[in-house]
């Protein structure tokens, strides 16, 4: 199959007062057509920076992006200007957020910001636009669309908004989604409505999606293909079937030890020791070395950055020794 | 809405009552008598004087008489300009200040949020820098300070307007290019943060990720949530602008209300003072009002009740 | 011990009080460090400037009349030949003293009307909130001028007036913190290990309401200045033989176009002034509250 975008060696760095921020370090992925990619880390470890980068949304200075490419169709994402990447952005390329109280302007009516992207990409007029809206609004399953168009987010639920945000993100019909951590927000049981949501028009519309989150229940059930990211750097990537089944990478390992519901009831919850490095201080060798069990510690290359090895088909792992389950080949 | 109005009306009534009772005894705390001016009158005519405004009755007595003739519309005489009703002074000066106030009013806006918009947006920049440098100018100047100086810039060394005086057409410029400058200042500090909160919010992120080119990210999406501390602050400016004219007309020797006021403080004109005051707070009371329902109009969240 | 610490990341703050905090990022604020300075030398020289000049207050040399700043009279000589020098300085010490002592009136009665408001809440809360709603909409600046006229000119009562029509802003940012932090956690907590009213309002609220109370306190002198230059230029402030700031500028103002450092030289001191003491209430605002602090 064809890849929608092809991400390769992105580095994003903050050049803030007390250092520079190495935020992403040469991170690479793909997404096929119609496939869901998940990204999954801790906060902190530069999956969300690695998403707003491909669309220019985050704020230069201080951040910069200092290396990489990232193929979209025919063109580098990262070498267009702020004017070409809006004619992407909310076109053939659409981002859903976290927070959906604080993501919709709470100034404007819904149905001004939901038909926006039309407006601006389709060049559609207002009672068009309008009429296409409510229908988008229906598409998602909000009631009464005609008049809720007509309303401001205030008197929408947390749920109702993110299926607005939804609805506002599809309406152009992009050919990728980039999804941040959509459902953290939200209440448990509306979770898993929205999660529904967005697997249903993923798999109607024929879209790809990018799912961002921390929450490794989530990715096994949505996401194709996983991608694990530790203080910036891609730890391990393989599909989901075959991560789950068989994870290779220490930090991978010990974030699926730490899911509460893959634990043996009545023994304490297991959480990985330490904090997350800081970014601005890495150290040279491997990035998680500071929290491995002591023993395995002394096995972590300490010297050069540990490079990403295809161990099984499709299957990439960190290659530090004191990181990689079961021994490395060779 | 309309219920917030009529309440807010009843409100506004409580504070005329309140305002008019306490100028009532303050201006006559102050030692000194409203018909002791240079020339000494007969006893006779003093009498007559003291019988028409009532001064010989007892103070609550008094009272009641005055609160009863403001109640019905009537503001009485002056004391100190015989047979002048104080609604003519008013009326004759009121314009003056209201015409320097409203042009000053235009200035700042003019001059504070265009520049409070563009700092913000090209936050740290020299821009910014330059135009928040001299914000900080405008507020550090007073009017008595700034006054002078542009008397003595545009007037006494380019000669091209009038020191002072109310005769020209163009004498309303420098008085508000005075005031306006010095309120433009607190205009642009109050646009620039408004704004600097609004474009850190997540749905400015949400309008990028849509594509919305810069300019329409900030006329559309940021501007309305970004001018409620501006339109916040338009009532209380208004009344530092109708109060700020006492000095302003004194700089510029205008015909104004506060040069009517001050001068009715200082000859004990009882009346006058009284009128004045309720005056001024009617105003103040009016233009909060629409202050008030001009941001519930900006902001949907908020329901006038 | 040596793993757990070595596993914390070194740019973790190393337990430093939000004072100590604050301090730190004040004194990275070069601007306000600055005017800081500038400031404690214009106290400085207001305060005890006039005991080291030759010349008295009240001296007066008519055949001197308005000379401009010479070696001998620093910054000239008015009309009446009085030294400028002494008389700037001891000017600047009437309205610093009104600044800072009106100021403190509007403190305590605002810090106390908005403490007591905020943590009693409910219907008093309201009433009193109220009250300040109706004193806002007066026209403040006629009753500064009635209540002048009204109680004399003592230099004291002016202080009052102008500390009695200053606090409604201060109260109702003490009401605002005081309310948001006895709804907090710590103060439930508080009051669950069964400490007292007062000792959980001094200990736990009173700390935690003091940053914006400081910074409003700081941009509160400048203001309640102004406001006395203004009185004064309309000749209801202080009243001679005393002068101050605003009362110099008002004369200079008269002669601007003959004697123009009777006018530059008042009115310079006192936008200094102003000028450093906004600044540094800036600087306070951006170290004492994170969350601007960000931008």
């Amino acid at each position: 199959m064809s890849a929608i975008i092809e991400v390769k060696d992105l580095t994003v760095a903050f050049h803030t007062r007390n250092g520079v921020v190495r935020a992403v370090d040469g991170v690479s992925f793909r997404v096929e057509a119609g496939q869901t990619v998940g990204i999954v880390g801790e906060s902190g470890s530069g999956k969300s920076v690695t998403c707003y980068s491909l669309l220019g949304l985050i704020s230069q200075p201080p951040g910069r992006i200092e290396g990489g490419s990232a193929i979209f169709g025919n063109q580098d994402l990262l070498k267009l200007s702020e004017k070409d990447l809006q004619k992407v952005r909310g076109s053939r390329i659409s981002m859903i957020f976290q927070d959906p109280m604080t993501s919709l302007n709470p100034f404007l009516k819904v149905g001004t910001q939901l038909v926006e992207p039309l407006r601006l990409h389709q060049g559609l007029d207002k009672a068009a636009a309008w009429k296409k809206g409510i229908e988008a609004l229906a598409e998602v399953g909000i009631p009464d669309p005609a008049t809720r168009m007509d309303q401001y987010p205030h008197e929408f639920s947390g749920g109702m908004r993110q299926r607005v945000m939804i609805a506002m993100a599809l309406i152009t019909r992009p050919q990728l989604l980039i999804a941040d951590e959509p459902t953290t927000a939200l209440d448990v049981t509306i979770q898993q409505q929205v999660l529904d949501l967005i697997k249903d028009l993923q798999k109607r519309l024929g879209i790809a999606v990018v799912f961002i989150t921390h929450d490794l229940a989530v990715v096994h059930e949505i996401c194709d293909v996983v991608n694990v990211m530790y203080a910036g750097r891609l730890v391990e990537s393989a599909s989901a079937a075959d991560l789950f089944a068989h994870p290779r990478h220490a930090y991978t390992r010990a974030l699926m030890r730490s899911i509460p519901a893959l634990q043996k009831k009545g023994e304490p919850l297991y959480t990985i020791p330490g904090l997350p490095p800081d970014l601005s201080q890495l150290p040279d060798g491997c990035a998680f070395r500071a929290r491995q069990i002591p023993d395995r510690q002394a096995l972590c290359l300490t010297t050069k950055k540990p490079p990403l090895l295809e161990i099984a088909s499709g299957h990439w792992v960190q290659a530090c020794p004191g990181c990689v389950e079961g021994g490395l080949p060779l | 809405m309309l219920r917030f109005i009529f309440s807010r009306l009843l409100q506004s009534l409580l504070v005329l009552v309140v305002v008019f009772t306490a100028t009532f005894f303050l201006i006559r705390l102050k030692p000194g008598d409203p018909f002791k001016g240079e020339k000494a009158m007969p006893a006779s005519v003093l009498a007559q004087m003291n019988k028409r405004y009532a001064l010989d009755q007892p103070l609550w007595k008094q009272y009641f008489i005055h609160a009863g003739a403001f109640a019905r519309g009537d503001l009485l005489p002056s004391m100190r300009y015989e047979g002048v009703q104080n609604s003519k002074i008013i009326k004759d000066s009121f314009p003056v200040s209201l015409l320097i106030g409203l042009s000053a009013l235009t200035i700042a806006l003019g001059v504070g949020l265009p520049a409070g918009i563009i700092a913000a947006v090209r936050k740290n920049t020299w821009l910014d820098y330059s135009a928040m440098s001299l914000a900080m100018l405008g507020i550090c100047l007073p009017t008595f300070v700034m006054g002078p100086i542009l008397q003595w810039i545009f007037a006494l060394k380019l000669g091209w307007l009038n020191v002072a005086g109310w005769f020209e057409r163009t004498d309303w410029i420098l008085p508000a290019a005075t005031m306006g400058f010095i309120y433009a200042a607190y205009i642009a500090r109050l646009t620039r943060g408004g704004m600097l909160e609004i474009l850190n919010q997540d749905y400015i992120r949400t309008a990028r990720a849509k594509g919305v080119p810069g300019k329409q990210i900030v006329i559309k999406h940021a501007l309305r949530g970004g001018l409620l501390p501006v339109v916040a602050f338009l009532g209380p400016a208004f009344a530092g602008i109708t109060t700020g004219s006492f000095i302003i007309e004194k700089i510029f020797q205008l015909p104004g209300l506060g040069q009517h006021f001050v001068g009715s403080v200082f000859n004990s004109d009882y009346t006058l003072v009284q009128a004045t005051t309720v005056f001024y707070a009617a105003l103040l009371v009016l233009i909060n009002l629409g202050s008030d329902i001009l941001q519930a109009w900006l902001n949907p969240r908020i329901r006038l009740t | 011990m040596t793993a757990a610490a070595s596993a914390i990341p070194a740019s973790l703050p190393r337990g430093r009080s939000l004072g100590q905090d604050a301090w730190a990022r004040l004194r990275k604020n070069k601007l306000a460090m600055v005017c800081g300075v500038v400031l404690i030398a214009i106290f400085l020289m207001c305060y005890l400037g006039p005991l080291f000049c030759t010349y008295r207050l009240d001296a007066q040399d008519l055949e001197l009349k308005a000379t401009p700043p010479s070696a001998a009279h620093w910054f000239g000589t008015d009309e009446a030949g009085r030294d400028q020098l002494v008389r700037v300085l001891s000017g600047g010490r009437v309205s610093l003293n009104v600044g800072l002592l009106a100021t403190a009136v509007s403190l305590i009665i605002g810090v106390a009307y908005g403490a007591t408001a905020g943590y009693l809440g409910g219907r008093t809360d309201s009433v009193m909130m109220r009250f300040v709603d109706v004193l806002y909409s007066l026209p403040f600046m006629v009753f500064v001028i009635l209540l002048t006229v009204a109680f004399g000119r003592s230099m004291w009562l002016l202080y009052l007036a102008i500390g009695a029509v200053e606090w409604l802003t201060m109260a109702r940012i003490v009401r605002a913190g005081v309310q948001a932090q006895a709804r907090m956690e710590f103060v439930e907590a508080a009051r669950s290990l069964g400490l007292s009213n007062s000792r959980i309002i001094f200990r736990h609220i009173v700390p935690n309401v003091l940053g914006p109370v400081i910074v409003y306190t700081t941009l509160t002198v400048p203001a309640v200045m102004l406001l006395e230059a203004a009185l004064s230029f309309l000749g209801l402030g202080v009243q001679p033989p005393n002068s101050s700031w605003g009362s110099l500028i008002d004369q200079g103002a008269k002669s601007m176009e003959t004697y123009p450092w009777l006018l530059v030289i008042p009115a310079a001191f006192f936008s200094v002034t102003l000028f450093c003491l906004n600044f540094v209430g800036d600087g306070l605002r951006d170290a004492i509250d994170v969350r601007s602090g960000k931008d």
